[in-house]
């Protein structure tokens, strides 16, 4: 028996599957930052090969314009970064999230490409 | 340069910090602030962390800052950083100095901004909106609690040049406390503002941060070294890399009040398997002061109501129930008010957690529903009894809120608690995310010494 609340696992390898780190923080009250991080060389270049994760995935996953996503690759961090502004202020009436470190969860499990 | 902690009452391992004060720091460091907790605590004037466990990393600093003598520099004092944060630890410092029987002499740098001085820089267009902004205008200025500007190293460097042996500092850059000493010492720029960057968080540049802890950079003309003090704890490149990540928009190009810290062309070499040392770092003057603006202003006075719901028929409507109960919550308002507070006057917001609590609008999933719902009301009105009585009304409407599909009273919230409803006080806004170019480095600041 399968219990319906539970989402059956992802038949892909996902992004959280790969990533050494994945989370979300404040860059200051008006922006919101993104960081992905990997253990090795190998897997960094395999996700950024992969394009799993590009401005256009981020800018389509989180709706906000393209031209208000910025995105880095650090290859001194083996890190993929990306920053928005803050779809609404730190702490304002319908902020939920004071910290911003909760907003990453869809990069979690963004599933590769087969 | 020696960095005690990531964040002054957070704590650090007696051992590490005295074995970075046995390998002789020019300057000890630690930042006691942020913005990253919320509006609250610069509108109110009140601080984040506790007193006592501020005093404990507090004695300790001062303690071991005796030994080496050399410059203790705390910045944003009292997590805002405005006045009250600073007077705050200014009564820290004295009661452990007259603890400890210690002989200091003490220089504060408040960083807390004149209302008319604001306005005249608006009028004269030296404030300038980042990305985003809210809008500014004079009556913003006006209706702030509290704007404080972040200093750079300069107000601090006066205050050491000043003979001051602990500066306690309003609203700093993380940055600036920790590069100052190296550069009135001559190191180079680039280096030392990496560096102060990495510092500023303390153990977080660490490959696994075990607990906050000091950490030690060596700051010299073209590289600095960094290693943690806990001799189980290690740098690795990609750690440190790694930190100029956080809580940055841009990894790369970080700004200061006086230029912005390059990173482009930093590279990162492990020494051994704790000692990372970093080259290719550079700072590019801007060759005029900008001062960040952070500004909180007062949003009313806030309670908050705590429910679930577990009907399927409800959950089946629930946005179109709580739409419903507030909208027709309005006349009751009204009746108990005698038309006194309108529904401009106050504001029921509800978040629905199994939802979109955490997501909001960026949420993909919104239109799922578990089998059961957290409801968040919070209700915000101008003044605490306002609030109370529409808390308590709100409660008991919004219980037996009807439904079409029963006949009957109902009682559709589940509460967890009696009074359903807490008063939490006043509440606060962010309102500015500008920058002021003043004429020079240190007018924004205003410098005190004392002996104790």
């Amino acid at each position: 028996m399968t219990s319906s609340t539970v989402p059956d696992p992802p038949a892909r390898t996902t992004l959280g599957d790969l990533a050494k780190l994945i989370r979300s923080k404040n860059a200051g009250p008006f922006m919101l930052t993104f960081d992905v991080m990997f253990d090795t060389e190998e897997v960094y270049r395999r996700v950024l090969r992969s394009r799993v994760l590009t401005k256009a995935v981020f800018a389509e996953l989180y709706r906000v314009p393209e031209e208000e996503v910025t995105f880095f690759e650090l290859d001194a961090a083996r890190a993929i970064k990306i920053s928005i502004p803050r779809p609404v202020v730190q702490g304002s009436r319908d902020d939920g999230d004071m910290y911003g470190g909760q907003q990453h969860a869809l990069l979690v499990t963004l599933e590769m490409p087969g | 340069m020696l960095s005690a902690s990531g964040q002054i009452g957070s704590g650090f391992l007696e051992t590490s910090f005295a074995r970075g004060i046995a390998l002789e720091p020019h300057v000890i460091g630690c930042d006691a602030g942020s913005t990253d907790a919320g509006p609250y605590y610069l509108g109110a004037g009140k601080p984040h962390f506790p007193r006592a466990g501020v005093k404990r990393d507090m004695r300790l600093m001062m303690l071991g800052r005796q030994q080496v003598g050399v410059p203790l520099i705390i910045g944003s004092c009292g997590f805002a950083g405005g006045d009250a944060g600073v007077d705050w630890m200014v009564d820290i410092v004295q009661e452990i100095a007259r603890d400890e029987g210690l002989t200091v002499r003490l220089a504060t740098v408040r960083s807390e901004q004149d209302k008319a001085y604001l306005k005249r820089c608006l009028r004269d267009g030296r404030i300038t909106a980042l990305h985003p902004a809210p809008p500014i205008s004079e009556e913003v200025i006006d209706r702030s609690a509290h704007i404080v500007g972040m200093m750079g190293h300069a107000p601090i460097a006066h205050a050491i040049d000043l003979g001051a042996e602990i500066v306690l500092c309003g609203r700093a850059t993380d940055t600036s406390l920790f590069a100052v000493v190296p550069l009135m010492r001559g190191a180079g720029a680039g280096p030392a503002w990496h560096a102060a960057k990495i510092l500023e968080c303390g153990t977080a540049a660490t490959v696994i941060r075990r607990r906050p802890d000091s950490i030690m950079a060596w700051v010299r003309d073209d590289h600095f070294d960094i290693e943690p003090m806990d001799p189980d704890s290690q740098c690795s490149p990609q750690s440190v890399a790694s930190h100029t990540l956080y809580e940055n928009a841009d990894p790369f190009l970080i700004t200061e009040p006086d230029g912005t810290i390059d990173c482009r062309a930093s590279r990162y070499e492990a020494l051994n398997d704790r000692v990372v040392r970093v080259h290719g770092s550079r700072f590019l003057p801007s060759g005029h002061t900008t001062i960040k603006l952070e500004g909180a202003e007062r949003a009313g006075c806030q309670a908050i109501i705590v429910a679930g719901v577990r009907e399927p028929t409800i959950l089946h409507q629930l946005d179109a129930w709580l739409d419903a109960m507030r909208e027709r919550f309005k006349p009751r308002v009204h009746e108990i008010f005698g038309g006194r507070v309108g529904p401009g006057d106050y504001d029921i917001h509800v978040r629905v957690y199994g939802r979109d609590a955490v997501m909001g609008r960026l949420e993909p999933l919104a239109d799922r529903i578990g089998h059961e719902v957290g409801l968040l009301f919070t209700l915000t009105a101008a003044d605490e009894p306002t609030v109370d009585s529409i808390a308590k009304t709100f409660a008991h409407f919004a219980l037996h809120f009807p439904i079409p599909e029963w006949a009957g009273l109902i009682s559709g919230l589940a509460f967890p608690m009696a009074p359903a409803h807490v008063n939490r006080g006043e509440v606060f806004r962010f309102n500015l995310n500008h920058v002021v170019t003043p004429a020079d480095a240190l007018e924004m600041f205003r410098i005190d010494l004392v002996t104790l």
